[in-house]
């Protein structure tokens, strides 16, 4: 802890690196919110589930494989596919039956729908897993040349913050090149014109929903890891927290999300750290209310429209 | 065989009935206008077309297929494009992602750097401001990168709504030139709905009078544009 007059170098460091990894977790997951509301302009609030769902995949497939004898990185690799895509098919099939029937009906109704979705995903999860925390083991590798800095930024920070700069920087491409990617910019900027020059907009805004989901199954993976244990309710505060991240940094915008959440990351850790450690999540709640009240567009957010 | 043809279409948005009975047909490379006044349905009728807004009931068929339960992007990639009114450029979208959205569903790479090439020679200054998203051009050159935009995929139909609104007389007149070029040139068919009834029914072969969801009025261009009536609602005479 930091005492005296003296500015304690090594703790303001590790505040920062806290935050940075937490803050790359939001970002992980807030991508998918963004994304999906940029393209049709729904909160899904039953994101922070499917990031949930795939920690618990991990968790089985990661159980399973230890329990044959599998042991390394090739189960943290195999268990993050088998997350990623089971998460990747719940998301897509949340969308085909709780939003696609609704899209064109009034804008409360798939928002509800969202919410029953959320309520139904945990109360699935409890009842065929457990509501008891469940230990969850670390599968991230321990790096060796880290050792001497691990008082500040330990193997796991440094696999969480890079996971989730390759990943960001990888939807980046995809989003700016690719064939897929201009379907789904053209389809934010303007649904019917995209459907005039022939994009199918029901199998972008599924794929849309794919890649959300299985950003947030990475976050999944990489959080439980460092954190040691899951039950159903992570997906709750996790998503309303990396939501807060997406609003923050201007919802619909990809670059926003991935600033909010770290902006989010850090207010967290320095608040805890040279604050006060007991109202962890006021925090958070408290940088929503000022940002909707002095800038609602968010920090990279245009007034109008500044989607995907 | 007509290349489109519109048999008792309906169309509604809500309860309100916006096209009531509609019957329209045009052949391979003609141009026909469809003027009307404000609200009576014109973009509608575009827009029932290309299966944004489906007819509730009636027929639309398209070489002799029928396209009125067809999803958009299928009804695109028979042939079908549209220059919708206000030009609805990709904003954040640079000019030459503007254009290559238009080629969405051709594969041709090489082909598409091509038609590339021939619109910049159609339309210089978007070639200068080809990196420019298209949300910062000026209204005329929204226009014409709308309607390069649809020339990307090679329409065997095309369809512009009100291309010359609001545009200054230059700019007017380069797009009355087009339209008549892109017919002859490529032998694409046009149905252009115009405010400016006069100039349409200049470059028309015939032309279709819309009023209040009705067909009221069609015949050859030239015939319409002696009509007492059109000359006095549409012509300002
Ligand atoms: N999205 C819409 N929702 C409800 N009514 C509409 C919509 N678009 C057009 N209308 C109505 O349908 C009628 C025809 O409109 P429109 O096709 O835009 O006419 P035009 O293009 O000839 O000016 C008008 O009465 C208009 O108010
Ligand atoms: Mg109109």
């Amino acid at each position: 802890m930091s005492s005296g007059p003296r500015f304690d170098m090594d703790y303001f460091l590790e505040l920062a690196i806290g935050g940075l990894t937490r803050g790359s977790i939001y970002a992980l997951i807030a991508l998918g919110y963004t994304m999906v509301y940029g393209i049709i302009e729904l909160i899904n609030f039953a994101h922070g589930e499917i990031y949930m769902i795939g920690a618990f995949t991990a968790l089985i497939v990661a159980s399973v494989l230890t329990m044959n004898g599998m042991t390394g990185v090739s189960v943290l690799i195999l268990a993050s596919v088998v997350a990623v895509l089971y998460a990747a098919a719940y998301g897509f099939t949340v969308e085909k039956i709780a939003y696609k029937p609704l899209r064109q009906a009034p804008r409360l109704s798939p928002l509800i729908s969202a919410i029953g979705m959320s309520i139904f995903l945990q109360n699935y999860v409890l009842i065929a897993q457990t509501s008891d925390f469940l230990p969850f083991p670390n599968l991230l590798p321990v790096l060796p040349f880290m050792e001497p800095y691990s008082h500040i930024m330990g193997s796991t920070e440094l696999i969480i913050v890079l996971t989730t700069a390759l990943a960001t920087a990888a939807l980046t491409f995809f989003i700016k090149f690719t064939k897929l990617g201009k379907a789904m910019r053209a389809t934010a900027q303007d649904r019917h014109m995209a459907m005039l020059v022939g994009v199918n907009v029901n199998r972008v805004i599924s794929n849309t929903f794919i890649v959300g989901s299985a950003l947030a199954a990475i976050g999944g993976v990489l959080i439980a890891s460092h954190i040691g244990r899951i039950n159903f309710s992570i997906g709750f505060i996790t998503g309303i927290k990396a939501f807060t991240a997406a609003v923050l940094g201007g919802i619909g915008s990809i670059p926003g999300a991935v600033l909010g959440g770290l902006v989010l990351g850090w207010t967290e850790s320095f608040a805890t750290g040279y604050v006060s450690s007991d109202y962890e999540d006021v925090f958070a709640f408290c940088l929503l209310v000022l940002i909707l009240i002095f800038r609602p567009a968010g920090i990279l957010g245009r007034s109008s429209v500044q989607k995907v | 065989m007509a290349m489109l043809e519109l048999r008792n279409v309906e169309t509604f948005y809500g309860n309100i009935m916006a096209l009531k009975g509609i019957n329209l047909s045009i052949n391979e490379g003609e141009i026909i206008t469809l003027i009307g006044a404000n609200g009576a349905g014109k973009s509608t009728t575009l827009m029932t077309i290309c299966g944004i807004v489906p007819p509730r009931r009636g027929e639309i068929l398209f070489l002799g297929k029928p396209i009125h339960r067809v999803e958009p992007h299928e009804i695109v990639a028979l042939g079908v494009s549209q220059v919708p009114e206000g030009r609805r450029i990709f904003p954040l979208l640079t000019v030459t992602e503007n254009l290559a959205m238009g080629a969405f569903l051709r594969n041709d790479g090489g082909e598409i750097a091509r038609d590339i090439e021939y619109i910049f020679s159609l339309f210089p200054i978007l070639k200068e401001r080809r990196h420019q998203p298209g949300g910062t051009l000026s209204g005329g050159e929204q226009q014409m990168l709308a309607i390069s935009r649809a020339l990307m995929a090679r329409p065997r139909l095309l369809l512009l709504d009100e291309p010359s609104l609001g545009l200054a007389p230059l700019i007017f007149q380069l797009i009355f030139r087009i339209i008549p070029k892109i017919n002859r040139e490529n032998g694409t068919t046009i149905l252009l709905v115009e405010q400016n009834a006069n100039m349409a029914l200049k470059i028309a072969h015939r032309g279709y009078v819309l009023e209040n969801g009705r067909i009221t009025l069609e015949g050859a261009a030239e015939s319409l544009l002696n009509n007492e009536e059109v000359k006095r609602a549409y012509l300002g005479l």
